[in-house]
């Protein structure tokens, strides 16, 4: 009888805490949500590097725009630029302000020295072309460390974000967006290339497999909430 | 342009309108003339001594006090200087003209190397060095269709032969130098000169770091350029040497 008795309490307790963490963590997300939120819009300039087997473009200076809720443009206004699709998503707010989702907290983390704490979102739409964002929130500073996403069509990408004098506005110095790509193929015999002997060098850059690639965006200023207009996106 | 990007558009966005700017729009002209120019090149090539033979103006020609060698080389001149004045035209019309109606910008080369396919992007100041080394390595594959032409021109007593063998002969090497099967490629491709006639390309095939960025004012290879070009060079040195020997041994009688 004893027994059952403490049993039923070690389980009304551990699902007190399982509740409390998972409130703990939709708590956790509606702060950051809010310290992002005080971003109307922003328009901002950096140094974009592009890597990708296949693509050989040099660094670029880039404007990037953005505006509430989920506008984002990436523009090189000197040049081309390559700018990866998913690349919206290094819009912050269209991942944890975007969609409903249910909140899982994933426990504690570390990336490098700053310990984070991991959750999951699950959107509740069951056709939402996201299917799982895990984001990790370095809690002291109230800003998003690291956040992976898999979507249902454009398969799955990563943001690893590197913060400094913006991080009041939850606004990073320093991101590095890894995403999927293509196999690329020209059709054969239109090109008439002039044969040098040599092979191909394979130059897939660490820690990226060939259907993987990775755009670096290092931001050296931002003008914060004095407007866009819409004819940038 | 859609279809060199076909697999790239899923995952990439890129402003087209800005890809198609004049350095880009020079090198697809290029590469379409790669063998229209051999055909006007031989054209008057081929003329210059079976024109003569055709007029029957080659036998009072040559005794004139000039030699035979003097005369063949004379030709040879003619026919370079002509070729010089060809690309020229070539670089105000193809270059200056795109670049006037669609502007400059960065130009984006799609490559097939082996068995990889690449997309190089060259910033916009470091493109036209590259379209002047270009055009002078023409210059020197061109003055190998020169030779050739001159060569059978020494054979014939009409123009009509020397231009439509200098043009088969261009024509059979660069379909069988573009055929993508290994046996050709190793045994077959290094030996026509036409494989060297595009290596115009290689000032366009920018080096790049350890991570795929280019080096501004790079090339990949210089010495398969340089190698390309001395090739062509011993054509042209093979070839005229051969039309001089023929040309002083032969019984003119036109």
């Amino acid at each position: 009888m004893h027994l059952l008795k403490y049993g039923l309490v070690l389980t009304a307790v551990l699902a007190n805490v399982v509740t409390n963490a998972q409130e703990n963590a939709a708590a956790l997300i509606k702060k950051v949500g809010a310290k992002i939120e005080l971003v109307n819009n922003y328009t901002a300039e950096g140094k974009m590097k592009t890597y990708v087997a296949f693509l050989k473009v040099p660094v670029s200076a880039v404007k990037i725009y953005y505006k509430k809720p989920n506008q984002l443009k990436i523009k090189n206004e000197r040049g081309i630029s390559f700018v990866p699709k998913g690349a919206v998503s290094i819009n912050l707010s269209s991942i944890i302000n975007g969609e409903k989702y249910t909140t899982l907290d994933a426990g504690i983390d570390k990336i490098g020295n700053t310990s984070v704490r991991v959750v999951k979102l699950l959107p509740m739409d069951d056709n939402a072309d996201i299917v799982l964002s895990t984001i990790y929130i370095d809690e002291a500073n109230l800003v998003i460390k690291k956040a992976k996403t898999t979507t249902r069509e454009n398969g799955s990408y990563q943001l690893d974000m590197t913060y400094g004098k913006y991080s009041s506005y939850g606004l990073p110095d320093k991101i590095i967006f890894t995403f999927n790509t293509k196999e690329y193929k020209l059709p054969k015999g239109i090109t008439f290339d002039f044969d040098d002997g040599e092979a191909a060098k394979k130059s897939v850059p660490k820690g990226l497999n060939k259907n993987q690639g990775r755009a670096e965006i290092t931001f050296d200023s931002y003008i914060i909430n004095k407007g866009v207009s819409d004819g940038v996106f | 342009m859609n279809l060199m990007l076909q697999s790239v558009k899923d995952s990439f966005e890129f402003e087209r309108t800005k890809a198609i700017n004049g350095y880009f729009m020079c090198y697809i002209i290029l590469n379409t003339l790669l063998v229209q120019l051999p055909i006007l090149v031989a054209l008057i090539a081929a003329d210059s001594i079976s024109g003569e033979a055709n007029m029957g103006t080659l036998r009072l020609l040559i005794t004139k006090p000039i030699s035979r060698t003097q005369l063949i080389i004379v030709k040879f001149a003619a026919a370079t200087i002509f070729t010089i004045l060809l690309l020229v035209w070539m670089a105000i019309t193809s270059l200056f003209f795109s670049l006037f109606i669609f502007g400059a910008d960065d130009m984006l080369i799609f490559r097939s190397k082996g068995d990889e396919s690449q997309i190089l992007l060259i910033s916009k100041d470091d493109v036209m060095w590259r379209y002047l080394a270009a055009f002078a390595y023409a210059t020197v594959a061109l003055t190998v269709i020169v030779a050739l032409s001159l060569f059978l021109s020494i054979f014939a007593d009409n123009s009509i032969g020397p231009i439509i063998a200098t043009v088969c002969i261009v024509l059979v090497c660069t379909i069988i130098s573009n055929i993508n099967v290994p046996i050709i490629d190793k045994n077959v491709r290094p030996f026509l000169f036409t494989s060297y006639l595009v290596g115009w390309k290689g000032f366009f095939y920018i080096a790049t770091t350890e991570d795929g960025v280019p080096i501004k004012g790079s090339v990949e290879n210089w010495a398969a350029i340089r190698n390309s070009l001395s090739i062509l060079l011993l054509h042209i040195g093979v070839l005229l040497g051969a039309s001089v020997f023929v040309f002083r041994k032969k019984d003119i009688l036109s």
